[in-house]
């Protein structure tokens, strides 16, 4: 049951069409048709196992590194096909960067950590990464805690520190989109905030999808919300209309906290 | 009440106090014994002189007393020495034989390169051609006599050397020749001449070396000793052939920790003497820590790298699943099989056939088709390898997903996420199996022993002649001296203290190992394990 859904004005970058998802037998997501719209920061909401975080692990092929697996349809960015077979996985990554739920930098100093992915991409030039350092701990609003020990461990950061270090990873590759995968579920409310900030501050050059529970930050920092349930998109639109006014009854009552 | 007792699990907690206490027990125990009868060895015990009811008198040192079977009192155990003369070296006396015991001052004890110790008592030196002090009293004559021999042996060392490279030469011309026969090089060509030449020239020199070596042994021979036993049987001693002498019963004590210092200084650097009861252990310990480390160098890489590709690269299923239970269950076959494994297929499979392909000239004298350390420790290897890849593939598991995931969503090949993020974080881990496996390899004899360890070996496996590395010697070990000396030894009793001491060297060398890994492995665990959260 393809759902169709009102397309935005803005012009779209990563566009799904009539997408199916299996785990082995199992089909965790139903003929989804989706336009994200780009600059934008599009928030995924939905109840657990809902789908959204496989959705979103689609864009960069994450779902890759599970065994049997099947997706059908089609998913582009900027008009390529994601799942075409001869999509390099590689630069795809490095289109498309992801921040993840519990924040995983690496037991190097906060300096590799930020340039690992032009280190691993070969660029060498000392000049270069440290300019990448600066820019992306800045665009990732660490830069004024950490300047004065850049080469310690990113193990010593607290919680909210990792998780800003870990945007700061990923925008140091210059990514068209930024995924991210219920990136405060684990953070304190201060935290939380402070993230919510930067994520308004990134929009302005990168296009965000954001997985969240939360209703209140889905309602904060998105321009528009996806609403998923049991594998089908139930309703799209820009954020404040849908908070206001959905269209469905199903999303009226998990907006409103009746189930979910 | 009661079963609530139960429930709690207060008496589980107890259960778990205990089962670690006993195993406490256990291993505190087993280090207690080899500390206590291996550290005493080399303190220098008193003397003692007995009379007993039948005349005749004994000089010796107190081993242990215990009762006497299904009787009254007490019997005791003396090291009496003086093989050569009594045949044996302990004696049992029951205490109701004994009339006296007393220390006599001038007891003298001798150690001897042949037949072990000699107890008893100093009459005269003969040694017409040494400056000896004149009027001075025996005991300092003999030891100014001692100092002059073992100058005069040290310059016979140097003749040994000569000959020793002398032989290796000639040995390696012999198979020069050889070679260039089974080449079929012209017997008439001037390399071949040459090669004559060479040999003769050497041979010469051998010979000579070998008149000097002997002339140099006889003329040391005519300086003697006369010494006599409790009873008056006297007997001559050539000088060259005592090690040391003292008189334990003036030791003081200063002098007892400068002896048993000594003692020890010559248990790790020193050769052994006496078919192994007495002496050095030095090209033991050698062969132990060359044996684990060249052991390393084969099972490390090779169970790490089979590890990341079950882990890793292989796709999970039922094939995967039989290799990893293959490997665990390898764990448990007896080392005596890997042993038999090792002689068929290393020694005589790979080792006859690097023979026929590089060494064909020498056959059918084995190379490499015969026990040597390689073979052992690729023997070692295949045993310890299923320890490495176990704790391996557990350390790469225990990886949370995310760190995996967050390499490659930043655009890193699964190469570059193994080499940059899952090997240095799953290094202790690695570290933790490595050190396993080579105390498992150190503990090893039964393979050794067919393998290539040997009770006493010509020379060790890294020496000064070209290529420096000789894989292919045989070599002796820890372990298989602990076998050798205590069940294969003519003179059980008098090999016992060497035991002890071989078990405690053994414990510290894997104490030794282990520890510097373990301090590695904390210092890797520091840098890629999360210290704050």
């Amino acid at each position: 049951m393809p759902t169709t859904a009102p397309q935005p004005t803005v012009a779209p970058i990563i566009e799904v069409e009539n997408v199916d998802f299996f785990y082995g037998p199992t089909q965790a997501i139903h003929g989804i048709n989706l336009s994200f719209p780009r600059k934008q920061v599009t928030a995924l909401i939905g109840p657990s196992g809902c789908g959204k975080s496989t959705l979103l692990r689609c864009f960069n092929r994450m779902n890759d590194l599970i065994d049997n697996i099947d997706v059908r349809g089609r998913i582009t960015l900027n008009g390529d096909d994601i799942y075409a077979p001869t999509t390099d996985v590689i630069e795809l990554r490095r289109r498309v960067g992801m921040v993840f739920q519990k924040s995983n930098p690496f037991p190097k100093s906060i300096y590799e950590n930020t340039i690992y992915g032009l280190r691993i991409a070969g660029v060498k030039d000392k000049a270069v990464l440290d300019e990448s350092v600066e820019r992306s701990l800045k665009g990732a609003a660490l830069w004024d805690e950490v300047k004065d020990r850049l080469h310690t461990s990113a193990l010593g950061l607290s919680g909210g520190q990792m998780q800003r270090l870990c945007i700061a990873r990923a925008i140091a590759v210059n990514p068209e989109v930024i995924l991210m995968d219920e990136p405060c579920s684990a953070l304190d409310p201060k935290s939380t905030a402070r993230v919510e900030e930067l994520i308004g501050e990134l929009r302005k050059e990168f296009t965000i999808i954001i997985v969240t529970h939360n209703m209140q930050q889905a309602a904060r920092v998105s321009d528009f919300t996806a609403f998923l349930y049991e594998g089908f998109l139930i309703e799209f639109g820009q954020t404040d209309k849908m908070f206001m006014k959905p269209k469905k009854k199903q999303t009226e009552d998990y907006i409103t906290g009746r189930f979910g | 009440m009661r079963r609530n007792y139960w429930k709690i699990g207060e008496p589980w907690v107890w259960a778990t106090g205990a089962a670690l206490s006993v195993t406490l027990l256990i291993a505190v125990t087993l280090i207690a014994v080899i500390m206590v009868n291996g550290l005493g060895v080399f303190w220098p015990g008193k003397l003692q002189q007995l009379e007993l009811k039948d005349g005749s008198k004994l000089l010796g040192e107190l081993i242990q007393s215990e009762p006497v079977h299904r009787g009254e009192g007490l019997r005791r155990q003396y090291k009496i020495a003086n093989r050569d003369l009594y045949g044996l070296d302990f004696r049992w006396i029951d205490e109701t034989e004994i009339l006296r015991a007393d220390h006599p001052a001038a007891a003298i004890v001798l150690e001897r390169e042949e037949n072990g110790d000699f107890f008893g008592f100093l009459d005269a030196v003969q040694a017409s051609g040494l400056e000896l002090p004149a009027g001075a009293a025996p005991y300092a004559q003999l030891h100014a006599a001692l100092d002059q021999v073992s100058v005069m042996k040290a310059a016979g060392h140097a003749t040994d050397q000569q000959l020793s490279t002398a032989s290796y030469r000639l040995e390696q011309l012999r198979r020069d020749q050889l070679k260039a026969e089974y080449q079929g090089v012209d017997p008439r060509s001037s390399s071949y001449q040459e090669l004559l030449h060479e040999q003769e020239r050497l041979k010469v020199d051998f010979e000579h070396l070998m008149k000097q070596q002997r002339k140099e042994q006889t003329n040391l021979r005519q300086y003697q000793a006369t010494f006599s036993d409790a009873n008056g049987r006297t007997s001559n001693i050539v000088l060259a052939d005592i090690v040391q002498a003292y008189r334990p019963n003036q030791l003081a004590w200063h002098q007892q920790v400068i002896f048993y210092a000594a003692k020890l200084k010559e248990l790790i650097v020193g050769e052994p003497r006496e078919s192994n009861t007495e002496g050095g252990l030095f090209p033991a310990i050698f062969g132990t820590i060359m044996l684990i480390f060249t052991m390393s160098l084969f099972s490390f890489p090779l169970g790490v790298i089979a590890a990341i590709y079950l882990r890793e690269y292989a796709r999970e299923g039922v094939v995967v699943r039989v290799v990893r239970i293959a490997v665990n269950n390898l764990a448990g076959i007896p080392s005596i099989v890997y042993g038999i494994f090792g002689l068929g297929f290393f020694v005589y499979g790979i080792g006859s056939n690097i023979d026929k392909l590089f060494f064909p000239e020498l056959l059918p004298t084995p190379t490499f088709g015969t026990g040597g350390i390689l073979w052992a420790s690729l023997t070692l290897a295949l045993l310890t390898v299923p320890v490495v890849i176990v704790a391996t593939e557990e350390a790469l598991g225990a990886i949370p997903r995310e760190f995996r995931e967050g390499s490659l969503a930043l655009g890193a090949t699964r190469f570059q996420t193994l080499l940059r993020i899952l090997l240095p974080m799953a290094s202790p881990g690695i570290m933790t199996g490595l050190i396993l496996a080579m105390a498992r390899a150190a503990g090893e004899v039964a393979p050794l022993m067919i393998t290539g360890v040997v009770k006493l070996a010509p020379a060790l496996p890294i020496d000064g002649n070209f290529p420096f590395f000789h894989l292919d010697r045989k070599f002796m070990h820890l372990g298989f001296h602990i076998f050798d000396i205590g069940f294969q030894s003519p003179n059980v009793e008098a090999a016992k203290p060497m035991v002890f001491v071989t078990t405690l060297l053994l414990v510290l060398i894997v104490l030794a190992m282990s520890s510097l890994a373990i301090r590695l492995r904390n210092r890797m665990k520091k840098r890629y394990t999360f210290s704050t959260f």
